[in-house]
């Protein structure tokens, strides 16, 4: 498989020498042991393709920053080696290289030049750029009177003057209104039709899965998940909520499913499934339809407080809702070892045509950042079907009256 | 190297564009504007030509104006002045750009070659104002003027060599710009721009010639006060100098390429 984008092997290390005497010396073949050794990326492996969407999340000082550096060329790796085929345009921290006093259009003259573009290359794209951010007559006023929002739009503009083969978008769009949030989503779009290979950084669950094919998850400086972004983010939301003797589990079940399971495990899920009216174990539902979802609980060791909650997902593992026991004042205390309980949460399946999955967590209080004994994501899948509701579209069932009245 | 001077080509109009940037942004939003680029100059010329030709009218052998000795610093002074803006601007280079380095990829040979580009347009005021100044003197020196330019090469070749010699460690170690620009108050006065070299007793001009800014220094004054070719032999020991640092310069920034990001 051809690539656009090859990290071979690459480890990262910051060095610290006793003395920066040492450091100097160092390069010229003296053999000095630097005094500390931070090790920050640990043999980074990947390659992806012309095209290819690639989330990379991973927690604050995972090597997110140092990695994408890496492969932009600021820093060069201690290790290993970046093959890059084509031009790499980065949006890392937008209006780098800005100068206030500068007017938009001086400003995007000067930063694309900083960028390696020459002046006929700007002069080709200028009035094309003045249009897309507008930002009217602001263009040609000094950059200091503008808005962070207009300053992105310019940056944005300049960034992606012409189509890179691999663009790499850091956290900085979300600072746009929505509108321009939706107009520079777009040209991502439409630069990845083009066989633009994206690389997002986000913590945002949402875009990852809304806009990538694939997802990295890097810890500790080390991919330690590579795939599809839903089970990644999955084994992420998992990873935050580790805690010591914690562990996370994923499994593959026989239809095709990876269900994610982490905690400490005090108490666990024996059981959970949907049922209807009758009390049959259900796995398609029709729109509307009165449901229960059940959820057994194993209890293996004296806890002070348990809080069940559960969440469904779309099939994009977006969320579509969940709550939990706290949050409706039930209020599970003092329970010990030995207990099994039977929590059933009783609603209406207002939700579209789909599949959708569920994801169940037990936990102390009312997220799963404090204690965590067991979250299981893709714990149950269920069909929504209609069989009795009038056509519709979207995620969610909103019951009709529709009048129609000659007002004149 | 090859492959380090296309990348700075391939970047020639972001030289261009940060120079140009630099001098908008200082005087953007000023009233008089570009004119202060003329202004500070002038004022320089003037404060040297005015106050010293009242203080010091003592004649310079060989020289029938009587505004000798203030034309003999300004001589001077232009090239010192253009040595020590590169010199202490490439000192601090890196690191005041340490924010553009840790984010952006490009040429780090670009940002000297900025200091250079600016500091040669603020040369090249200084000089044409002081050429005026000369000429409300009585003192029009033309004949030897096309030696300028191999004097204004050596200068900036000697102040680039030895600014991203030291700047490059500076990075590293930040005494090292505090040491040279206390170095570099001291070097201005053992270099004679303000006396005469034939002050200094004969047993130690050898000593002051050890100094390479001297033999440049005192080309300046050949051709803009004596009117004649600068001594070329007592160029080649500034030229070989500037030579050498150069090598030092470009060596110490190849091994420091890579760490330099790591510790800014």
């Amino acid at each position: 498989m051809s690539s656009v984008l090859e990290v071979k092997n690459i480890s990262k290390s910051f060095k610290d020498y006793s003395s920066e005497f040492k450091r100097i010396l160092s390069w010229f073949g003296f053999n000095f042991k630097p005094a500390e050794e931070h090790q920050i990326l640990r043999h980074i492996n990947f390659s992806i393709a012309p095209g290819e969407a690639v989330g990379i999340v991973g927690q604050n000082g995972a090597g997110k920053s140092t990695l994408l550096k890496i492969i932009t060329g600021t820093l060069k790796p201690s290790e290993g080696s970046v093959q890059i085929d084509g031009r790499i345009s980065a949006i890392l921290e937008l209006g780098m290289g800005f100068n206030p006093d500068l007017t938009g259009r001086q400003n995007t003259y000067h930063s694309a030049g900083l960028m390696g573009y020459t002046v006929a290359q700007i002069d080709a794209i200028i009035d094309e750029l003045e249009a897309f951010a507008e930002i009217g007559e602001y263009f040609d006023q000094p950059v200091r009177t503008y808005s962070s929002g207009m300053q992105l739009r310019v940056a944005f503009g300049v960034v992606t003057a012409y189509r890179p083969e691999i663009l790499i978008v850091d956290e900085a769009l979300s600072v746009g209104d929505a509108y321009f949030q939706h107009k520079s989503l777009n040209r991502i779009r439409e630069f990845q039709e083009q066989g633009t290979t994206l690389l997002l950084v986000s913590h945002d669950r949402g875009a990852i899965q809304a806009i990538c094919d694939r997802a990295i998850l890097l810890e500790k400086g080390a991919v330690i998940k590579d795939g599809n972004p839903e089970e990644v983010m999955d084994f992420y939301n998992a990873l935050i909520a580790e805690k010591e003797n914690s562990k996370i589990e994923q499994v593959a079940t026989e239809d095709g499913r990876v269900e994610t399971t982490s905690g400490t495990g005090e108490a666990v899920v024996a059981d959970i499934g949907l049922f209807n009216h009758k009390n049959e174990r259900i796995e398609y539902i029709s729109v509307g339809e009165e449901v229960k979802l059940k959820v057994i609980v194993d209890v293996k060791d004296t806890i002070p407080q348990l809080v069940v909650g559960f969440m469904i997902k779309d099939r994009l593992g977006q969320s579509i809702f969940g709550t939990n026991t706290h949050h409706y004042d039930k209020i599970i205390e003092s329970v010990s070892a030995g207990d099994k309980l039977e929590i059933s949460f009783e609603f209406y399946m207002n939700l579209g045509v789909g599949s959708y999955s569920v994801a169940v967590a037990l936990h102390a209080d009312d997220t799963h950042i404090g204690a965590n004994y067991e979250w299981k994501d893709n714990a149950l899948v269920f069909n929504v079907i209609n069989t009795s509701k009038n056509e519709f579209v979207g995620s969610s069932w909103i019951d009709q009256k529709i009048e129609v009245k000659y007002v004149k | 190297m090859k492959q380090m001077i296309l990348a700075v080509w391939s970047y020639r109009f972001f030289i261009v564009s940060s120079i140009k940037t630099e001098f908008r942004s200082r005087f953007s939003r000023s009233k008089f504007g570009g004119l202060w680029m003329v202004l500070h100059p002038l004022a320089l010329v003037l404060i040297y030509a005015l106050i010293l030709s009242q203080i010091m009218t003592a004649k310079l052998p060989g020289v029938a104006s009587q505004y000798a000795y203030p034309i003999y610093i300004l001589s001077g002074m232009v090239g010192w002045t253009l040595f020590s803006d590169i010199l202490g601007r490439s000192l601090t280079v890196f690191i005041d750009n340490a924010n553009l380095l840790k984010k952006m990829s490009f040429p780090k040979l670009a940002l000297p070659l900025i200091t250079i580009g600016s500091s040669f347009v603020n040369f090249m005021l200084l000089f044409v104002m002081m050429f005026v100044v000369f000429g409300f003197l009585g003192h029009l020196p033309y004949h030897a003027l096309h030696w300028l330019p191999l004097l204004v090469f050596l200068t900036i070749g000697l102040a680039i060599g030895i600014g991203l010699f030291f700047g490059v460690l500076n990075v590293f170690i930040r005494d090292i710009g505090q040491v040279m620009t206390i170095i570099l108050q001291f070097w201005f006065w053992l270099t004679p721009v303000v006396y005469m070299s034939s002050i200094i007793p004969k047993e130690h001009h050898a000593l002051l010639m050890l100094n390479p800014m001297t033999g440049i220094v005192m080309g300046y004054q050949n051709v803009l006060l004596y009117d004649k070719a600068p001594d070329l032999n007592i160029l080649i020991y500034p030229s070989l100098f500037t030579l050498l640092f150069l090598v030092l310069s470009l060596v110490i920034f190849k091994k420091a390429n890579e760490e330099m990001a790591d510790v800014l």
